[in-house]
């Protein structure tokens, strides 16, 4: 059963009519209803495109955040092979909101790390839905040590609506487990290539987004804030977080605008979550091309690359 | 009694009133106890209240009047940066705001940037001024700090920020998130060049500036009860729904929790930092002369003491260890441990995979 987002209901409803139609004719045939179901099967693939065309910020951040979207272990399963997950910070636990471990990505040997916000109630509980703490950060820098010393790419999966604000996580110095671990992305002298597959929330993300080259999917979000926290720190008012996503350019586009993203990886008609082997296969073919480019340069010039990137953000605005 | 509370009250409080006519910002009430000190002996006090020692919030330039030796410092110019790129508003413009924020403050944005002498020794500052839409950091504060740390990287000077900022600049949007890592370069150059970059957390620092180049320094003091957070208390109990520890994310529990080096009061803030940066100074100029002929800033791996190993046959990582802090030990040196010793040390990798 699918579950459709508040503006998709002119296409769900167009989709269940099918549906009934179709079992209608069924037992017949000859009903010649035939002709009737593929006219509205046209519409509501047209309706589809039309929306997806055109959604808005605060649509985006709905599709972002929609359950069936493909998360991070989806993309590690069909993208890496031989993949081995590792766990722990080695100082104080294992956080299950940032997977990691090493593969090997179309014959090139990674080290691969992503927000994981889980898809039922276990696994969101499992992974924290997404949301890290310290230890997950410390994690992260362990892995791009190792991605350093082994000459690895680091593929980043960024999926988060912020990191975990809690009372351990504070104890433990998640300021500074952030800091860190962007720190750490900024020094790697092997490519490291980040894609915004759901939600980039805040520095939750940039701990493992600051990357050579940072893609986006279509319809994915970054934000400085979740449009919640926004919209409480401008209005001190969460409920208006649709103002918030519309005031911030959250979207591929209009990161791509401001220089923020390299790249937008297109989503299959109607967004990730109707086609995810279709949204994770044309991420794969971004992050392979994106590899590729740095494929003849030095660590030094990797990480000249990188620090160049974002120093140039907003001098050209 | 209520005819005492209703008229011989405001009679007292008149006639004192009218006969002191102080100035209405004569008093100020103490944050931390209530009481009330006045201005003169405030400012005496670099703005420690007498009462209960709270110390309350300096502006920028207050905050590099006192640091400096003998007040005495040049403003080092912060480049123009886009002013509201995303064209932005919250009921209001933020450019209105901005003008605001000018007109109220004096200042252009929340960073001060300025040369002096600390102990008689050049160091370059930078101070953050919470007055100026809460010390947020956007463009124009990242631009000021970059500036700042590239500053003290030309001259050879170390480098003392006093933050001070409610975090990200919500009115920039992703450009504001995007100085966290830009910051974050400026403060890998100042690494490479190995000049001491202390942080003076100050009351409040929190979020994106707590999450970048605030907690980054090779020292980290914080002024006595400073709230020190990534995530507000505001925020945590919202989520959490509990009564939040006893001092939680105050300076003083950041010190607890080993997040910082020390809490220093205000009046001894200038003398530490400047014994601070007189013993770092002189434990570079130490490694200058001693490896002299190629470089020693840039090839000594990272570490005081110099590495045995030649960075061109450990490939990536020896070039990598020159800007990462990330743990006390270099890998070499855990390497030969784990040789001598045999099992015991924690390995450098972890061979056991574990499957879900
Ligand atoms: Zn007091």
């Amino acid at each position: 059963m699918a579950t459709y987002l508040d503006f998709e209901k002119p296409i769900a409803e167009l989709e269940s009519r099918v549906a009934e139609l179709r079992a209608l004719t069924q037992d017949d045939e000859s009903t010649g209803l035939s002709e009737e179901i593929s006219k509205l099967q046209g519409r509501a693939a047209q309706l589809l495109a039309e929306t997806y065309g055109g959604l808005n910020p605060w649509q985006k951040t709905t599709v972002a955040r929609h359950p069936d979207r493909p998360h991070c272990l989806d993309y590690i399963d069909q993208l890496i092979e031989r993949f081995t997950p590792l766990a722990g910070d080695r100082y104080f636990a294992e956080d299950a909101a940032i997977m990691g471990g090493i593969g090997t990505f179309r014959g090139r040997p990674v080290v691969v790390i992503g927000h994981e916000k889980g898809h039922d109630t276990e696994t969101r509980i499992k992974h924290n839905f997404g949301m890290a703490r310290p230890e997950g950060y410390r994690k992260a820098v362990r892995l791009m040590d190792m991605a350093d010393r082994f000459a690895m790419p680091v593929v980043t999966l960024v999926d988060t609506a912020g990191a975990y604000p809690g009372v351990g996580a504070e104890e433990r110095g998640q300021a500074e487990a952030i800091a860190r671990s962007t720190d750490r992305c900024l020094s790697l002298g092997v490519p490291m290539v980040a894609v915004v597959i759901g939600e980039g929330g805040s520095g939750g993300a940039i701990a493992i987004a600051s990357a050579n080259r940072i893609l986006m999917l279509e319809h994915a979000v970054y934000t400085v804030a979740s449009p919640e926290a926004a919209a409480s720190i401008l209005w001190r008012d969460s409920t208006r977080a649709i103002d918030a996503a519309t005031s911030m350019k959250i979207t591929a586009q209009d990161l791509y605008e401001l220089g923020v993203i390299d790249e937008i990886v297109a989503e299959p008609v109607g967004g990730a979550h109707r086609d995810k082997e279709g949204a994770v296969r044309r991420a794969g073919d971004a992050i392979a091309k994106a590899l590729a480019a740095f494929d003849k340069m030095s660590p030094d010039e990797v990480r000249k690359q990188r620090h160049e990137r974002f120093l140039n953000i907003g001098r050209s605005l | 009694m209520n005819w005492i509370n209703n008229v011989v009250r405001p009679k007292i409080r008149s006639l004192l009133t009218t006969r002191r006519e102080p100035p209405d910002d004569f008093w100020k009430k103490c944050p931390g106890c209530g009481q009330m000190s006045d201005r003169r002996t405030l400012e005496e006090s670099q703005l420690v209240f007498p009462c209960c020692g709270h110390h309350d919030r300096m502006s920028a330039d207050q905050r590099l009047k006192h640091i400096f030796d003998g007040a005495s410092y040049t403003r080092i110019p912060v480049p123009a940066v886009p002013v509201d790129p995303l064209k932005f508003r919250d009921g209001r413009r933020y450019t209105d705001r901005l003008k605001d924020s000018k007109a109220s403050t004096g200042l252009d944005d929340a960073v001060l940037l300025a040369d002096g002498r600390l102990g008689g020794q050049a160091v370059t500052v930078a101070a953050q001024d919470f007055r100026f839409m809460g010390g947020s950091l956007g463009m124009a504060a990242g631009e000021a700090i970059i500036t700042g740390m590239l500053h003290a990287v030309a001259k050879g000077h170390p480098f003392i920020l006093f933050a001070a900022s409610g975090g990200a600049r919500m009115q920039e949007g992703i450009l504001s998130l995007m100085q966290m890592p830009r910051t974050t370069i400026a403060v890998q150059k100042l690494r490479e060049a190995r000049l001491p970059y202390i942080v003076v957390l100050t009351d409040p620092t929190t979020g994106g500036v707590t999450a970048s180049y605030a907690m980054l320094g090779d020292i980290q003091i914080a002024e006595p009860g400073a709230l020190i957070c990534f995530a507000g208390p505001r925020v945590i109990q919202q989520t959490i729904r509990e009564q939040l520890p006893e001092g939680f994310q105050r300076a003083e529990y950041l010190f607890a929790h080993g997040m910082i080096d020390m809490v220093v009061h205000r009046h001894k803030l200038t003398e530490t930092l400047a014994r601070i940066v007189g013993i770092l100074m002189a434990g570079r100029a130490k490694i200058a002369t001693a490896a002299k002929s190629s470089d020693p800033l840039k090839h000594v791996n990272g570490h005081a003491n110099g590495s045995p190993v030649d960075p061109k046959l450990l490939g990536t990582s020896a070039r990598d260890a020159e800007t990462i802090e990330v743990e006390p030990v270099p890998d070499e040196d855990r390497f030969v441990t784990q040789s001598k010793k045999g099992a015991g040390a924690k390995p450098p990798t972890k061979g056991a995979p574990n499957t879900p």
